[in-house]
């Protein structure tokens, strides 16, 4: 068991054919992933890559019944790219792509309500259960099938929870990067409901980082479960200087909120073991797993 | 991006907010010059510089002056207010200590004014939507009031199918204490704010105060604008309104290469793969006491040059005495592009300070031979706390000896000065 993705998990690429498409699809197939075919209007009916191409992501399900998509294609395309995939009903899309114009994914993020597709990201890593599927850019080799589920905000800071989960023997189920946009699809209590429910996972670790109230939420939502696994998580920023502010509405929607001080505040009110530095999260959770 | 409210006014203006009669002026003659156009008794003279709390604001130097927004009866006085504020640094709350030089002041007819409100739009993380908060008393105490009134803050959270239609806009304004003209007159308000919020992909439109006149007429008095850095791609014309003076040193070079730096105030130069990495390696410097020069993040397409570009961009800071890199190479990112960057800029900018690199990840362990091989002196940590713990130290020893070569050089030249009765110069 893991969360979401396994080795049966059948996965298109939309934008296969680009620069990036390539690489990671080449690097998926490597992992073992079943990548079972691409997107790319204009190029349907070729192959690349070994793989099935296909104009539109309507095309590639109804011919690969593929049930997620790992996006990657550039921020001026990528929204509708996503709104693509919703239409086509993929359970599970995943959107690497980073800087996406914020209203593109309000639109996303609306088109969501309502239907049969979970989105990860974007500005995301994406979604790895370790030696069964890969659907991202995360380096494979740092990870190791283990106990723990990693959820996370940053993409190069979830590699540091990784690494330093490997490296005590505690090994990851799955990890998740929601990614860092204002607007994402996946939250941190939706990666949580998730590892609470897997067997395979005894630990969680959240990366979190200033800004927003996705940290508060994820807070809520402990205090509501009271779930038995343990939580350990580690806020970046804590240190950060203060953007220049323009405005008052931040402060005023905010309340408070939103600071590395207000986060860490209310995830340790919900119980959740607080890592103090970056090179503290896989100790931390090493002394609470027990 | 942010931009000036003069500029915002324009843009309002230009989407039917009516704003007070007013024009730009850059000298204290420009100044006079528009208020005579604009005509009237009374003017208000506001200083133009991207942060609020400027009426609350001081000028360095004139702690017990008045603030960078002001009123004046004569043109006289707009002369020598202007005079006042046209070149110095203001300093405000949202300014941080350093302030900002004021380099240009908006003036505009001063209006007689019966009511004060409070009306933002901005993109609702919580919501995953644009929202609109409202509020009955606007005016600079808005943050206040938003702490001890809660209740009188009105939310509407705009559902992007459907947008704001004039009923939803218009109880908004009732609920705010507003009839007939005036309630219908901030409704055309709000709606003409939500289409130029999604015409040209802004975070926030801020009208504060929005300002009920005697004559019923509703204008913004002020407004702060801010837009999507990712939608500029769409909107050259929001791109030209860009005001490269309002940016720190090194932080308009590292626009131009599309580098995320910020300046900071300590020694130890840092340089981070990814933003979240860039955070908690700030956070581990200052774990083990050190201070961050800076904050930058190494963006995931790099190429060499760009890393040299970063790299050096990261040097030219004088306050750096020690540097620590730490990447994770993943994905894109690849500790050997990393490595040649180091390199290709120590060839333009030889590196004299300590130099502390953790490199993990992707072709980490060729990236360590090629810096060994043919890069400035390294010495390689094995983790981030390793890393960060030798930086801090290294940093402030360079620190302590840089002060005292110089302490030293400056004895020497004056003994010497004393002796020979010479010039210092050598």
């Amino acid at each position: 068991m893991a969360v979401l993705v396994d080795a049966n998990t059948k996965v298109i690429c939309q934008g296969i054919t680009g620069h990036q498409g390539t690489f990671y699809t080449e690097e998926a197939l490597t992992s073992g992933t079943k990548m079972v075919g691409g997107v790319r209007p204009g190029k349907g009916g070729t192959r690349h890559l070994g793989l099935p191409v296909f104009d539109t992501v309507r095309d590639a399900v109804d011919a690969t019944g593929a049930d997620a998509s790992l996006i990657l294609v550039p921020p001026p395309h990528a929204a509708n790219a996503i709104m693509e995939a919703i239409d086509a009903q993929v359970p599970l899309i995943v959107c690497v792509t980073e800087r996406i114009p914020v209203l593109d994914v309000a639109q996303v993020k609306r088109a969501l309500d309502g239907s049969e597709s979970r989105l990860i990201g974007p500005n995301c890593p994406g979604i790895i259960t370790p030696g069964e599927c890969k659907i991202g850019i995360m380096p494979e080799e740092i990870f190791r099938r283990g106990r723990i589920g990693i959820i996370s905000r940053s993409g190069t800071l979830t590699y540091e929870a990784v690494e330093q989960t490997t490296s005590k023997d505690l090994g990851q189920s799955t990890c998740i990067g929601i990614g860092a946009d204002p607007i994402q699809g996946m939250t941190f209590a939706d990666a949580l409901e998730l590892f609470m429910a897997d067997p395979e996972t005894e630990g969680i670790i959240m990366i979190g980082e200033i800004g927003g109230t996705a940290e508060e939420g994820a807070a809520d939502y402990l205090r509501q479960i009271r779930g038995s696994k343990p939580v350990v998580a580690y806020i970046a920023g804590r240190f950060a200087p203060p953007g220049r502010r323009m405005g008052h509405a931040g402060a005023i929607i905010q309340h408070g909120t939103g600071g590395a001080e207000a986060k860490i505040e209310a995830l340790r009110g919900a119980g959740v073991h607080i890592a103090e530095s970056p090179y503290a999260i896989g100790d931390t959770m090493a002394e609470v797993l027990v | 991006m942010h931009i000036h409210e003069f500029q915002a006014k324009q843009l309002l203006d230009k989407y039917g907010i009516a704003v007070p009669r007013g024009d730009v002026a850059s000298t204290v003659d420009g100044a006079a010059n528009v208020a005579q156009k604009l005509g009237g008794g009374g003017w208000v003279i506001k200083s133009q510089i991207h942060a609020g709390g400027r009426r609350n604001g001081r000028f360095e130097g004139s702690p017990d002056g008045e603030g960078g927004v002001r009123f004046t009866r004569s043109i006289d006085e707009v002369r020598s207010n202007a005079e006042q504020m046209l070149g110095h640094v203001l300093v405000t709350e949202q300014t941080g200590p350093a302030g900002r030089e004021v380099e240009r002041v908006y003036i505009e007819e001063a209006c007689d004014v019966q009511r004060e409100l409070y009306l933002a739009m901005f993109v609702d993380r919580e919501t995953g939507r644009v929202s609109l908060i409202a509020a009955p008393e606007g005016g600079i105490d808005i943050e206040s009031t938003a702490v001890s009134v809660p209740e009188s803050i009105q939310k509407l959270t705009i559902d992007p199918s459907t947008g704001v239609d004039q009923d939803g806009a218009q109880k908004l304004a009732v609920t705010l204490g507003l009839d007939g003209g005036p309630a219908e007159a901030m409704a055309r308000i709000i709606l003409a704010m939500y289409e130029m919020f999604i015409a040209l992909d802004a975070s926030l439109i801020e009208i504060n105060p929005l300002a009920l006149n005697a004559g019923g007429q509703m204008l913004a008095l002020d407004a702060t604008l801010t837009f999507d850095d990712n939608a500029l791609f769409r909107h050259p014309d929001i791109q030209a309104l860009r005001d490269a003076s309002e940016l720190r040193m090194g932080e308009l070079e590292a626009a131009r290469h599309g580098i995320n730096y910020l300046k900071l105030d300590g020694n130890v130069g840092c340089m981070a793969s990814g933003a979240g990495l860039a955070m908690a390696t700030i956070d581990a410097i200052k774990s083990f006491g050190g201070e961050p020069a800076n904050f930058l993040d190494v963006p995931p397409v790099a190429q060499a040059d760009r890393v040299k570009e970063a790299f050096i961009l990261l040097l030219s800071d004088p306050g750096v005495t020690g540097v620590l890199v730490n990447v994770f190479g993943g994905g894109i990112v690849r500790c050997d592009t990393i490595a040649d960057g180091i390199i290709l800029a120590n060839r333009e900018v030889p590196v004299r300070v300590p130099l502390i690199a953790r490199l993990t990840g992707t072709s980490a362990g060729y990236a360590v031979r090629r810096l060994t091989d043919s890069g400035p002196a390294v010495t390689f940590a094995r983790d981030l706390a390793d890393a960060a713990e030798q930086a801090v130290k290294a940093a402030n020893a360079a620190k302590r000896t840089m002060r005292r070569s110089w302490w030293d050089r400056m004895q020497g030249l004056m003994s010497k000065n004393d002796g020979s009765g010479g010039s210092l110069t050598r």
